[in-house]
């Protein structure tokens, strides 16, 4: 009973992060993306800063009617945002907050991570395809080439990282970690946050969704709470991504003076925060600087951090 | 480091401050001057259609009509325009602001107010009242530089003087007044009417340097711009008509209260001993001496005004029957000396003015000298009704 208890509150706490820390980066991108464009941003809705405005879209998008179109594949369409959102829930039933703070301790917890992260890619190809629109199509066949392109050095990057731990399990991850990982990592680190956001196609890297030649991508005939949920799941993604990063490359709950889960929290939030700013800075890549970045790019940094980590390890012993 | 830049770019400009106006929450400063609306001040307007004629996008629409007053006694009957309907198309106005800079008389002003948005292109078309309501949003208008020229209005109003050749003593009474000070002037006033006499045989010489004091204007100044203009047109246009109006003027007399024949009696025997002694000398100092000692003074202000008035009328018109114009004339100044602006008004429309020329003259005196006028002009009045009654009979 107790047994069941526990896994129950865990699921739930999981769950509620899931559902509110997307709100709050989704918050946090447009105020901060405002300020940076010299705007005030949302002003109006809840009456503080606009603290409510991401509450309000919800209810705007629930209110909207959801459209398919006639040459959809409707059970394709209908089933796609559902294969991009639950992925990332998922992802989070293994990322450890804290010590012993964790939903489940897999063994092979890296391992089912990238698995799993690679799913939500395929919600984006589906509904490309189920769509019935070229433009769609066109985003899905771009999300479809970037995920192959950037899946790599991302496994590669991690894998530089299980080397150098020693085992496969988050939290042991972060537990083998030491202060000096971060130079020594700092090549994977780059390039597992670099291809992660590609992998959300995130901007610079939203090629598959670039509004100014494709509309919006696969996303393109999505209306209403469907359309809510591919947004959820973008910020789903970002958090996930910054969760992941902090656990395999920052040291996760390591940290002078505060608790393990807000050093955790912390350096989340810091990641999120580079990843809108990097949104705002850059421009987008065009899809073969796109793809140039991650073979040219990424792949050979990957390798060499791999190298780099071997070396170390074997003459550390 | 091309990277590197532009996240310090971004960075920079969110720790910046945002510039960002809360415009429903926070009004803008705008500018005094700003254009926002043009405002009607509807008593100023005489349908000229100059502003009509003068708008790039012909969105001023005037409708008018024209009343002829009846002729007073002596004299002719007099048309008048009556404005009935003013309306500006803000949907097709392109805002120069050429109909406010062609106005002669002050009847358009911008006005900051903007808020004025509407749903339907067709709303925008505002007519008098809406433009009248927007005249309460008129700013003042800024003050002149402490050492700045003056104004082209006050030139322009002192230059007509100059050509009365007579005009020197009656400069010389607002020049007086002037140097005492507006405000103060009333109590300095009752010392200009005697001055004209004095000034009449000396003054001619004087009479220049007082006038570049700009002694009318100055006394105007404090008050509106529109009273301004209102005050040396009149000086202006009671210049002119002499020439050729003894009998319009006359009219205008008996349009008014009248006095003229009651008035004049009253007004000779002080004013008259003056005229009679020196009317030659008087004929400039008509207008302006009858404005500025009416502004100022209240009781006496009347017979030295009419005193100052009369005589250059009647110098001017002199060889003609003058002698009986002459005491007619003495009506005029006193009309400006109840009130001066009202001269104006009640110069133009003469036919229909009784009525309105008291009103705005009470105002107007009220606000220039204060109390005193208003009790001038009644007992004016009721001693000129009385003239009038007993004219009548007769």
């Amino acid at each position: 009973m107790a047994v069941v208890l526990d896994v129950a509150v865990r699921l739930a706490v999981i769950v509620a992060a899931f559902l509110v820390l997307p709100l709050i980066a989704g918050q946090a991108e447009h105020k901060v993306m405002a300020h940076m464009q010299a705007r005030l941003g949302p002003m109006r809705a809840g009456g503080f800063h606009g603290w409510a405005q991401l509450i309000a879209d919800g209810v705007k998008f629930a209110q909207k009617e959801e459209i398919v179109p006639a040459a959809a594949d409707r059970r394709v369409f209908a089933l796609a945002p559902a294969v991009a959102l639950i992925p990332y829930l998922v992802v989070l039933v293994v990322v450890p907050v804290g010590p012993g703070l964790v939903g489940v301790d897999l063994d092979a917890g890296l391992f089912f991570v990238l698995a799993v992260m690679g799913i939500g890619v395929l919600g984006s190809i589906m509904a490309g395809w189920a769509s019935g629109n070229k433009y769609s199509v066109l985003g899905g066949i771009r999300s479809a080439a970037q995920l192959v392109s950037y899946e790599l050095p991302l496994v590669l990057a991690a894998s530089s990282v299980a080397m150098a731990a020693g085992t496969l399990s988050l939290p042991g991850i972060v537990e083998a970690w030491r202060w000096w990982w971060l130079p020594w990592q700092a090549i994977g680190a780059v390039v597992f946050f670099t291809a992660g956001l590609a992998e959300l196609r995130r901007p610079p890297f939203d090629m598959p969704i670039a509004e100014s030649e494709i509309i919006m991508g696969p996303m393109t005939e999505y209306t209403g709470m469907r359309f809510a949920l591919f947004m959820l799941a973008e910020y789903a993604g970002i958090i996930v991504l910054s969760a992941l990063t902090t656990v395999l490359f920052l040291g996760g709950w390591h940290g002078p003076f505060l608790p393990g889960p807000v050093w955790t929290l912390l350096k989340v939030a810091v990641l999120v925060f580079v990843v809108i700013w990097v949104r705002v800075s850059y421009p987008r890549l065009r899809e073969d600087q796109l793809q140039r970045l991650a073979w040219v790019g990424l792949v050979p940094l990957a390798l060499v951090q791999l190298a780099l980590t071997g070396i170390v390890r074997v003459l550390a012993g | 480091m091309g990277l590197a830049k532009g996240l310090s770019v971004t960075l920079r400009h969110m720790l910046n401050k945002s510039v960002t106006q809360q415009y429903p929450d926070v009004r803008p400063d705008l500018p005094a001057r700003s254009r926002g609306v043009i405002a009607l001040v509807e008593e100023n307007c005489t349908v000229c259609m100059l502003c009509a004629r003068e708008c790039p996008d012909w969105c001023i629409y005037i409708d008018s009509h024209k009343e002829t007053l009846p002729a007073p006694e002596g004299g002719r009957p007099r048309a008048r325009n009556v404005l009935d309907r003013f309306a500006i198309d803000f949907s097709l106005c392109m805002y120069c602001g050429i109909c406010i800079e062609v106005c002669p008389f002050d009847a358009l002003f911008w006005s900051p107010e903007f808020e004025y948005a509407d749903g339907d292109i067709r709303n925008l078309l505002h007519e008098k009242d809406r433009l009248a309501a927007w005249v309460q949003t008129v700013p003042p208008p800024p003050a002149h530089e402490p050492n700045a020229e003056p104004p082209k209005e006050l030139a322009a109003a002192s230059r007509p003087a100059r050509p009365r050749t007579t005009a020197g003593p009656a400069r010389t009474v607002p020049g007086g007044a002037g140097t005492a000070g507006t405000p103060s002037a009333p109590s300095e006033a009752p010392a200009s009417p005697t001055p004209p006499e004095a000034t009449t045989s000396t003054g001619p010489s004087t009479s220049p340097e007082s006038s570049t004091s700009s002694g009318p204007s100055t006394s105007s100044e404090p008050r509106r711009p529109e009273r301004r203009t209102s005050t040396r047109r009149a000086d202006v246009r009671a210049i002119r008509p002499p020439g050729a109006l003894p009998k319009n003027d006359i009219p205008p007399a008996g349009d008014e209260p009248v006095e003229s024949p009651g008035g004049r009696p009253e007004d000779s025997t002080p004013v008259g001993s003056e005229p009679a002694g020196s009317p030659p000398p008087g004929p400039g100092s008509g207008p302006a001496g009858s404005g500025s000692a009416g502004s100022s003074l209240p009781g006496a202000g009347p017979a030295g005004s009419g005193s100052a008035g009369s005589p250059p009328v009647g110098s001017e018109h002199g060889d003609q029957p003058p002698s009986p114009t002459e005491s007619s004339r003495p009506e005029r100044p006193r009309r400006r000396t109840s009130t001066r602006f009202s001269d104006v008004r009640a110069i133009r429309p003469p036919g229909a003015l009784p009525k309105k020329d008291t009103p705005p003259a009470e105002n107007l005196s009220t606000e220039q000298g204060g109390v005193p006028p208003d009790e001038g002009p009644a007992e004016q009045t009721s001693a000129t009704d009385q003239a009038e009654e007993s004219e009548e009979e007769k």
